[in-house]
């Protein structure tokens, strides 16, 4: 006796949802390679420049891969501009910078979301209004200033106005870190007997770190990148930040140097991708132990 | 215990003073010092180079340490600026009265700063010898208000840069510097050396105002002209409208000119010229370094000199220039310095430096300038050929050239509107523009 086969109609919608997830978990990959690769382009090409000799720089048909790669580019750009000392001067500035602007941007974060006043409120606001000023308003009032406080072609007066820049984004970056905390987290801390102190340094600082981490992150690829302060604060050679010193391969009408501009903008990159690389993990983990906590 | 959510006044005092603690540490004696001595205590002089060529770069370097060696009691401290940078960078130095002693520009650049009061008035500083050795041709690109306020030294014409085979092959007449092609040969010329998927040539115009004002000079266009009261007013005769004719025609009558390079820059034409799309490129005179530097071995270029029209072979320049900052307390050690930097083998090394032509008589004597190679002496002998841009002393020319005449021009050359819109633009809303500087 033969059985019939069971109908199979009635697995397809399942088949179709599985297949339909799987069409749509490629597009999304596909989307997220395409992203990736438009984000990478630019970086990608500058390796590819860096290590390309002049000839292969003025062809039509540029490859991605140099056919006769050199070092060339470098050794020229170490050899015409002082590039450890402005990347030890850029790193200076920006992780002095970053680090201030945390150890003040912590506190003052911390006040404005936990009290919930009309003050907090304005702060909050005049925070977000101060990102709106242009720079060029701002430059020639901050350079009377500065000079007045003696701070012009100082290092210490690059980085309060790094500090005073990068200060009111990292404080409402921060802000709504410490508000994505529970205060009853806090609450059951003092339950418990633990002092206020405890409690922040216990229960409140380690949920904020990896927001912490954020924020300095940024503050530091803010001051590292920044361009327009360095070039007009600081007039020794010896103080010139890395991107004032990038600026010295570009000639007049946007003639450039660009192999060894190239390889110098290269290294310019790095110290911020290390950064990234090393920290990425510790915000990852950080989050993670925060939403255990929680 | 309860955690009060709005904390209390000694709350936000404690979190005050935590907050403050760290700026307050880090101000106290971190002030760099931005005075004007060396570590021996004795006076320096600031000199801000634009230099960014690699040999041109050395040579500032290495004519600063002479001159350190020989006069030590009047030391200078070589700082590197950069030309895009250059204008804001002066601009708030000025203002924060913190600029450099010796100022390194271009004369198209010193017009704001020297009616602004921020340069010194060199005229009665400039050495005999300087003064003689550089033509007063010249010397009116640093002239402002009958003050000469930077010392021109060098100088850059346009030039045409043709693929040599191209140009042999096709049986034209090849210019010399005694004897370029007019306009309209060029034009010829440029639809002879067309076809075949190329060119005759490509017009980089990303900023074409300079470009087209100052090779209109020689068809006797003065697209600025000034009025018996003193006043600068815009013109577009039938002189003035030669070149920018030939260059729309060749790009949209003719098609002897490729298109897509309307918005380039000139370095961005390189890589078309290289592989043979256009014959001849016209580029600025310090060009040849980047084509030296990357066009295959087996390429073959020459320098030509730029057509020339009614009035000649003239063209317009804005050299770069030296000056001396108002602000500067040591105003002749300045010039001595500037003399220096200027005696003519020195400035023979600066030119070389940065493939430009000096602007000093004797200089341009010099053999390794009157060399054929990379086209040397083509450039050498049109120096005579060179006058003070036409605009570059005229208050409100930044403006006009931003707001009305890049634009226009642009529009023009790609074919979007007529010689007559672009005259209308030019001279009506120009004039308003000018008008709001010369009140």
């Amino acid at each position: 006796m033969t059985q019939d086969v069971p109908p199979r109609e009635s697995s397809w919608p399942g088949r179709r949802r599985v297949t339909r997830r799987t069409a749509g978990r490629a597009g999304q990959y596909l989307a997220l390679l395409c992203y990736l690769v438009f984000l990478a382009f630019p970086f990608l090409w500058l390796v590819s420049t860096a290590f390309k000799p002049p000839r292969e720089l003025g062809t039509l048909h540029p490859t991605w891969i140099p056919r006769a790669p050199t070092l060339d580019n470098f050794r020229t750009a170490f050899d015409e501009q002082p590039l450890l000392r402005a990347a030890a001067n850029s790193l200076l500035a920006a992780a002095v910078s970053a680090l201030v602007a945390i150890v003040l941007a912590t506190p003052m974060a911390y006040v404005l979301a936990r009290l919930r006043t009309r003050f907090a409120r304005a702060a909050t606001g005049w925070v977000v209004v101060s990102q709106a000023f242009p720079l060029v308003l701002l430059i020639i009032p901050l350079f009377l200033v500065l000079k007045a406080l003696h701070l012009v072609d100082a290092r210490a007066g690059l980085v309060l106005v790094y500090v005073v820049w990068s200060l009111p984004f990292a404080l409402w970056m921060l802000t709504g870190y410490v508000r994505a905390v529970p205060p009853e987290l806090e609450e059951a801390a003092a339950v418990d007997g633990a002092g206020r102190l405890r409690t922040l340094v216990s229960v409140t600082g380690p949920l904020l770190a990896p927001g912490i981490v954020a924020t300095g992150l940024f503050a530091f690829i803010t001051a590292w990148n920044e361009f327009f302060f360095a070039l007009v604060l600081l007039k020794s050679p010896e103080k010139q930040t890395m991107p004032v010193v990038l600026t010295h391969f570009l000639g007049a009408e946007g003639v450039a140097d660009l192999g060894p501009l190239a390889a110098a903008a290269l290294l310019a990159t790095l110290p911020s991708l290390l950064l990234f690389a090393v920290i990425q993990r510790r915000i990852t983990g950080g989050m993670l132990a925060g939403a255990v906590k929680n | 215990m309860r955690v009060p959510r709005d904390g209390g006044p000694r709350r936000r005092a404690l979190l005050a003073a935590a907050a403050a603690l760290p700026a307050a540490a880090l101000l106290p004696g971190c002030s760099g010092g931005g005075g004007r001595r060396g570590k021996d205590g004795r006076s320096v002089l600031r000199f801000q180079s634009l230099a960014w060529q690699k040999e041109s770069v050395d040579a500032n370097r290495q004519l600063v340490a002479e001159w350190n060696r020989l006069h030590p009691d009047i030391p200078v401290q070589y700082v590197q600026g950069a030309w895009p940078t250059v204008h804001d960078q002066l601009l708030t130095s000025f203002e924060g009265g913190e600029a450099p002693d010796i100022i390194h520009d271009a004369s198209d650049d010193l017009a704001d700063f020297a009616y602004g009061g921020y340069l010194a008035d060199l005229t009665g500083l400039l050495p005999r010898r300087l003064k003689d050795d550089i033509p007063a041709r010249s010397w009116e690109s640093g002239t402002f208000g009958g003050r000469v306020y930077g010392v021109p030294f060098l100088q850059e014409p346009r030039v045409l840069i043709a693929d040599g085979v191209k140009l042999r092959r096709s049986g034209v007449r090849v210019p010399t510097a005694g004897e370029p092609w007019t306009w309209e040969e060029f034009g010829a010329v440029a639809k002879e050396l067309s076809g075949g998927g190329g060119y005759g040539v490509a017009w980089p115009l990303k900023e074409p105002v300079s470009v087209t004002l100052n090779l209109a000079l020689s068809t006797g266009g003065r697209i600025f002209r000034r009025r018996p009261d003193g006043r600068a007013e815009v013109r577009f005769d039938a002189a003035g409208q030669v070149v920018p004719r030939t260059i729309h025609d060749q790009v949209n009558v003719v098609c002897s000119a490729a298109r897509t390079t309307l918005g380039m820059g000139g370095a961005d034409t390189l890589p078309g010229f290289f592989a043979g799309r256009y014959a001849i490129l016209p580029l600025g005179f310090s060009y040849r370094q980047q084509i030296a530097q990357q066009a295959p071995k087996d390429f073959e270029w020459t320098v030509l000199p730029a057509p020339r029209g009614a009035a000649g072979a003239v063209q317009g320049v804005s050299p770069q220039t030296l000056s001396i900052s108002a602000d500067c307390p040591r105003k002749e050690e300045a010039m001595a310095f500037v003399d220096f930097l200027l005696r003519p083998p020195n400035m023979v090394r600066l030119a070389l430096g940065d493939w430009m032509l000096p602007t000093g008589r004797e200089a341009l004597k010099a053999p390794e300038l009157r060399e054929d190679r990379y086209g040397w002496a083509t450039g050498t002998a049109l120096a005579d050929t060179l006058r003070a841009a036409p605009a570059q002393s005229v208050r409100g020319y930044p403006e006009w050239k931003d707001k009305i005449a890049t634009p226009g021009f642009q529009e023009y050359y790609s074919g979007a509107i007529g010689l007559d819109e672009l005259r209308r633009r030019l001279v009506h809303d120009g004039n308003l523009v000018l008008a709001r500087y010369q009140r």
